[in-house]
């Protein structure tokens, strides 16, 4: 099956299939064959293949080179768009306005692309985007699950769009057209299973083109799937299967057929997460490249609701369009007709912006070619905000505020009151919203399932929560996001399974992400499509008689909402609210430590500029700057210098008012390790204690991580288990936990404490093949704990290792050196039975290409850092790899013996040569070590372009760059050891059972 | 930057009345009014289609019934130029002359319209045709007690000053019931009506048929004679047809006795025969079977039904609170053609020897997927058959 893990497995079977792998083995390919494939990923093939079955398409041609691509841009006309076959979201296309822009994306598309080829093609950037969901079986039998239309029409990809479910802009001959389109498409190419189909249509007429197929499971498949509750993926596997769609059942009643087309009775937003906040540099502006990392979908009964429920979802510290606690930027209408052309991550901001100013509807439309329907609906916000300033708070303007999705803490602000307030005014004038169910068909069969989610637009609940058995909520993580992905996913379910296994009757989940398992609806007893809100959660636990709520799984998200939730008289399940506090409490936590005599760097709690400035030259720069409830490193920081820190904490106060700063001692040069585990309060099981393999510094999410240990002698790992077990009893920790070390002149100290699931719990689970969460969920629950040997982890005799995924080459413009703030988008672990095994396979997972020979350029910062290359770069040369270096570097390794050295020049010096960025382009350069000087301190005191311009240039061409000592030094033996041996391949042993 | 041209934008402009919602069984909805201000009784039935308001709204089959729509958002593109008409002078964009359905409830109905082909809003239309409309009503509790409760009497009151609804539902009380009604003099033409002038002819009997019947059968290249429902086989004959299409229509098929009588004649000469909807209940009656009215009808554009011939599945449209009894077409001359996948209920007959075929569900769409235009295409086969033969 190839069409289910995105289009890595896709490519990966084009492959096999090329390499005729498939053939040798006997393997058939079920569901969409190779061809079928084939026809919709290579830009040609599916052109030809539309026009044969009457679909139209958008002119263009395909192109091998630069030379090509000017001849047909200038034929068909500029704008023109680029787009690169065989690649993932859109990556490495863009639009070109000129032949300068054309050159740049061209040269960086061939390269990108798996076959050399990119498509030029016309650009309608102001036509809408429809978008379709396609199921079929062998028979021929087929059926729509779902149409989308994209709020920020073609300009911007769908995986960057706002989307409505279904369309609201089209009319029945419109939507028909469109569907009967994609389903010819969808039999001409050979579907079998799901497949997405993307159509640009006119604004001004009923003409249409398909712009592309995905013929697999896609972000869009899984949005489709939770908007309508029809199950595609699983649909689709029992269709590769053989079964015939009639034959297939909807899931959701039970009784009718999964061949069927799904009824929305509400309209369903899907909003993009971006954290553009954490590349300095990053461009902004939305595009054909997808830059969001995450995204969250609402549900409601009308668009306004939807959209505002989404915005809370994001969780950006927006409540809503208006109304939101950080001012709105001021803008003339220049600037602001400016930003409406160029959509960037605040686009429908700007919208009501520029509502506000008295700019038409009319003229918005022309400028940013939203849909006039949508910015009307933008407008009602606009006006409702303006009708709560100036009016009497009653039944009508209350009720009618909440129905188009103003949250109590939206109109609290407008009119000045506590939202607290604001919700009991509500409830007293008998304002609550109601439960809905989503069941596929718009209530015209009996629904067995609760998928539900919660509206103003109604004015009864779907059922009643009638029984007395005990009753918990587990809050997920809401939207991927950088430093919260998958992991909390894992954990919100293991936790929901745990909790049934040990007897509560009745779990639901409250999560929002459309991309989750945990908002899937069959694994708890009620999902609650909802926003992770104070006010939300407050409108389910009230509406379930919630007996309690599980905040430990769900990342910082939930774990923010812990003492809200508590302070309004919900128990919180697990470790208690109070000790949650003095460990999120910074000052309270640090006392605790001293109390308990474990180390931790210099730090203290401030309110005041004045006396952090002291503190901090006291101990010296850099410091490490953080608010207490933090995610992520989003409000954390390293601080270099006192101009920084003023500026810093300026903005850090302004992120959030209500707690102080702490400041804490930088300690360079440390080597970081954490441990996982899970406590009852009295007893304490340890996952295991995992070591960084670049040093601190770099955050956590951001650094590659390896089980054992393997640089900590015993007697620290001695010291760091005795910390964990007195930390843990004293917290009275009931849950699972992650406690972060520095390790600096052979002494360990403490730098944080999460009483909560961590990123790296499901890593730690399967390296140990023991359910960390399962145990949790024993613990939340107030049961004892088995006895699990301290050492357990230390017996398993293989290495398991942890690499990040970046994204950068789709952050236009982004760095990629790390620091504490965490720009992972993703992860890959491996397990070998060597370090290196392990590693290996870690490497290549995360995208990185290991060359058996070949060329490396060095180029490195600081006296420092060319002594720590040295034993690197006599391995490389040893190994015979090329060396080439910058001047500097050269120079160093000639004086060091390392002969045959190639000096080559910068790219800000283009008139010398060899010149790096001429070397890139031809390929001439396999990988690069870059480490700027001092670790961190030049991104903070002012970027060194030159590197920056290396580490782009090489980053989008897909060359690996190794930016720390340490991770080129583990590269190179990597190298090494892929000399003699070959990386193992074992199937992963299931969980172990305690009792 | 590129070219983007002006759509048509209008607001709405008949609306913030009183508006009251009324069931037999004693439940009130209260909404905001718009179109006309008017007071109906009629059968309040619900559609679960996610477009094609404008379509199912010109749909005589929605005569006498007072039409919910369970997707929450209406009239966001407005409606298209009424005036428009194709060749044949059918409306272009609508199945009849005028608004069908005796109300409209809405969860929300769209205060703006914008589209490329507008040219009114929802609830100026309504006002035109003197319809009236409600809108933020519980669509979904309205549907569920409907699925619950099965189809029933209901008033839909728009007005400008307070509704008593003590007064409504006494009313409602003594209002003629949906059931009794007789809908054929009302939806059918009363006087024959060509369309096209080439090619041999296809009489269709107007029991209230859809435009968008006449426009198929055009397309497959015949004249088109829409005769009325009561009209005698002599009559029908004598245009010398190649063959005949019972239409679509509303209301209890067995009070079509005179339709029935042609359709028993049109089985006997064994004439290439298509029976949609209505009228396939019709054929169904006419061959010896029964029909029977469901607890609350199949209305929606996702209806999923299986050919038996080939065991294809095809997402039709349907419209229909009426259907054909399985186990009574056993005793005919009828086989069952398709069936409902979801709950097995007749959507089309093919008679064994005869030239006879029927399909419950909207084969023509509009609105709906298109997916079995195939079936004008079957006609046409029986028609050719019939040309061979002589």
């Amino acid at each position: 099956m190839l069409g289910f893990g995105g289009q890595t497995a896709l490519n990966c079977g084009v492959k096999l299939d090329e390499m005729e792998a498939l053939k040798k083995y006997g393997i058939r390919v079920l569901g969409t064959q190779v061809e079928g494939i084939k026809a919709t990923e290579d830009r040609q093939l599916f052109k030809d293949s539309m026009i044969e079955c009457n679909v139209p398409v958008l002119k263009s041609k395909t192109v091998y080179n630069f030379e090509q691509a000017k001849e047909v841009a200038t034929d068909l006309g500029y704008p023109v768009i680029i787009r690169v076959a065989y690649t993932l979201g859109g990556k490495g296309g863009g639009v070109a306005h000129n032949e300068i822009e054309l050159h740049e994306i061209v040269t960086r598309g061939l390269n990108a692309s798996l076959v050399g080829q990119v498509l030029i093609e016309e650009y309608v950037g102001h036509w809408k985007q429809i978008e379709y969901e396609v199921m079929a079986d062998y028979d021929g039998n087929n059926i729509i699950i779902c149409n989308m239309e994209n709020v920020l029409s073609m300009r911007v990809h769908t995986g960057d769009n706002i989307v409505v479910a279904p369309s609201q802009t089209l009319d029945n001959h419109e939507y028909q057209m469109l569907r009967s389109a994609a389903l010819r498409a969808a039999r001409h190419v050979g579907i079998v299973g799901e497949c997405n189909i993307q159509f640009a249509m006119d604004m001004d007429s009923d003409k249409y083109v398909a712009i592309e197929m995905n013929p697999r499971l896609s972000r869009s498949s899984a949005l489709a799937s939770k908007a309508t509750g029809y199950p595609i993926a699983y649909m689709a596997a029992k269709i590769g299967m053989g079964y015939k769609l009639p034959e297939l059942v909807n899931r959701i009643t039970k009784t009718t057929t999964a061949c069927f087309e799904p009824s929305l009775d509400y309209i369903v937003c899907k909003h993009p997460r971006w954290d553009f906040s954490k590349f300095e540099l990053a461009n902004r502006n939305l595009g054909p490249t997808m830059k969001s990392v995450g995204e969250v979908m609402a549900v409601g009964r009308c668009f306004e609701e939807s959209l505002q429920k989404a915005i809370r979802m994001l969780e950006i510290g927006n409540d809503g369009l208006v109304a939101n606690r950080k001012q709105e930027e001021v803008y003339d209408v220049e600037e602001i007709e400016n930003k409406l052309q160029k959509p960037d991550d605040k686009i429908l901001y700007h919208v009501a912006a520029a509502l506000k100013q008295g700019i038409s509807v009319e003229r918005i439309y022309k400028l940013s070619a939203i849909d006039p329907w949508f910015i009307e609906k933008i407008e009602n916000i606009v006006k409702k905000e303006s009708e709560l300033k100036d009016g009497e708070l009653d039944v009508k303007l209350l009720g009618t505020a909440k129905e188009i999705g103003f949250s109590d803490k939206q109109i609290g602000r407008i009119v000045g009151k506590d939202d607290m307030e604001i919700r009991k005014r509500r409830k007293d004038l008998g304002i609550v919203p109601v439960v809905k169910r989503i069941d596929t068909l718009a209530a015209e069969w009996p629904a067995q399932t609760n998928y539900l989610y919660m509206t103003y637009g109604g004015k009864s609940n779907d059922f009643e929560v009638n029984s007395t058995n005990e009753k918990v909520a587990v809050l997920g993580a809401g939207p991927y996001r950088i430093g919260s992905s998958v992991e909390f996913d894992w954990g919100t379910v293991n936790m929901v399974w745990g909790l049934k296994e040990n007897g509560v009757k009745e779990v639901s989940v409250i999560n929002c992400n459309p991309e989750t398992v945990s908002t899937d609806y069959d694994i708890c007893d009620r999902l609650y499509f909802e926003e992770l809100t104070l006010e939300r959660v407050l409108d389910i636990a009230e509406f379930e008689k919630l007996s309690g709520v599980v905040t430990a799984v769900g990342g910082q998200t939930a774990n923010n909402l812990t003492p809200k939730l508590a302070k309004n008289g919900i128990k919180i399940v697990g470790t208690s609210f109070e000790d949650i506090d003095r460990a999120e409490n910074r000052s309270n936590f640090s006392k605790v430590l001293d109390d308990l005599h474990i180390r931790q760097p210099p730090w203290q709690a401030f309110s005041k500029l004045v006396d952090a400035k002291k503190f901090a030259l006291k101990v010296g720069y850099p410091v490490l700057v953080r608010p207490s409830y933090v995610l992520s490193g989003a409000a954390m920081k390293v601080v270099w210098s006192e101009e920084q820190l003023k500026k810093y904490l300026e903005e850090a106060t302004n992120v959030s008012p209500d707690y102080p700063v702490v400041i804490t001692k930088f300690m360079l040069n440390s080597l970081e390790a954490e441990v996982d585990g899970v406590s009852d309060g009295k007893n304490v099981v340890i996952g295991a204690v995992i070591e960084h393999i670049e040093g601190a510094g770099i955050h956590s999410g951001d650094s590659m991580m390896c089980i054992p240990p393997w640089s900590l002698s015993n007697k620290i790992i001695e010291t760091i288990l005795e910390y964990t077990n007195k930390i843990a009893t004293a917290f009275k920790i009931k849950g699972p936990f992650n406690l972060q070390f520095l390790i600096n002149a052979n002494q360990v100290y403490v730098i944080e404490l999460n009483i909560r699931a961590s990123r790296s719990m499901p890593f730690v689970s399967k390296f140990v093949r023991m359910n960390l969460i399962s145990l949790a969920a024993r613990a939340v629950l107030g049961k004892t704990l088995p006895a699990v040997p301290k050492d357990r982890w230390q017996k398993i005799h293989s290495y398991g290792v942890k690499v990040p995924q970046f994204s950068f080459m789709q952050l236009e413009g982004a760095d990629i050196i790390l620091g504490v703030e965490m720009q992972s988008t993703g992860e890959a672990a491996c397990f070998g039975e060597s370090f290196y095994d392990a590693l290996a396979k870690g490497l290549m997972s995360s995208g990185y290409a290991l060359p058996r020979e070949g060329s490396v350029l060095i180029t490195a910062g600081g006296s420092e850092n060319k002594e720590k290359l040295l034993q690197t770069a006599l391995l490389l040369k040893s190994l015979g790899y090329k060396i080439l270096a910058t001047e500097h570097t050269a120079e160093f390794l000639s004086d060091k013996r390392i002969g045959d050295v190639e000096v080559v020049y910068k790219i800000s010096e283009p008139e010398r040569k060899p010149n790096i960025a001429d070397l890139l382009y031809e390929r001439k350069i396999d990988f690069i070590i870059n480490v700027p000087s001092t670790s961190t301190l030049e991104k903070y005191v002012g970027m060194l372009y030159d590197e920056y311009q290396i580490r782009r240039k090489a980053v989008e061409l897909g060359v690996p760059v190794l930016i720390t000592t340490e991770l080129a030094d583990s590269f190179a033996k990597t190298l090494e050891w892929l000399r003699n041996n070959e990386t193992t391949k074992k199937p992963l042993d299931p969980y172990e059972k305690f009792d | 930057m590129v070219r983007v041209t002006e759509i048509p934008t209008k607001k709405a402009k008949h609306v913030g009345k009183f508006g009251k919602l009324v069931l037999e069984d004693g439940t009130v909805f209260e909404g905001m009014g718009f179109g006309y201000s008017t007071k109906v009784f009629g059968e309040a039935v619900f559609n679960t289609g996610m477009v094609g308001y404008t379509e199912a709204l010109t749909d005589p089959s929605y005569s006498g019934q007072i039409l919910t729509l369970t997707y929450p958002l209406v009239g966001n593109y407005g409606v298209p130029d009424p005036a428009s008409k194709d060749s044949d002078g059918l409306k272009t964009h609508f199945e009849s002359e005028r608004i069908q359905a005796r109300g409209l409830v809405v969860h929300e109905l769209s205060q703006t319209a914008s589209h490329w082909n507008l040219a009114m809003t929802l609830d100026e239309w309504l006002y035109e045709e003197k319809v009236p409309g409600i809108s933020g009503i519980d669509t979904r509790a309205l549907t569920t007690k409907l699925r619950t409760k099965g189809v029933m009497m209901a008033s839909l009151v728009v007005s400008e000053n307070e509704i008593d609804e003590q007064e409504i539902m006494r009313e409602l009380a003594v209002a003629k019931k949906y059931n009794d009604e007789e809908f054929m003099d009302v939806v059918s033409v009363k006087e024959p009506q060509l369309y096209g002038t080439e090619g041999e002819s296809v009489v269709v009997v107007d029991t209230g048929v859809k435009n968008a019947i006449l426009r198929n059968v055009r397309r497959l290249g015949y004249k088109v004679v829409r005769v009325p429902w009561n009209y005698s086989i002599e009559k029908i004959l004598s245009y010398n047809p190649k063959g005949v299409v019972l239409s679509n229509g509303p209301g209890d098929p067995i009070k079509c006795k005179k339709t029935m009588d042609t359709a028993r004649q049109l089985i006997d000469k064994n004439i290439p025969t298509l029976g949609i909807c209505l009228g396939a209940q019709i054929l169904g009656l006419a061959g010896g079977a029964s029909t029977y009215k469901l607890k609350y009808g199949h209305r929606g554009q996702n209806k999923s039904c299986i050919d038996l011939e080939n065991k294809q599945v095809y997402v039709t449209s349907q419209n229909h609170g009426y259907c054909i009894d399985p186990e009574s077409l056993k005793k005919t001359d009828f086989k069952l053609w398709f069936s409902n996948t979801d709950d097995n209920t007749v959507e089309g007959i093919r008679h064994k020897e005869k030239k006879i075929i029927a399909v419950q569900f909207h084969p023509e769409a509009s609105p709906g997927p298109f997916d079995c235009m195939f079936v004008f295409e079957e006609l046409k086969k029986l028609i050719g058959e019939e040309n061979a033969k002589r």
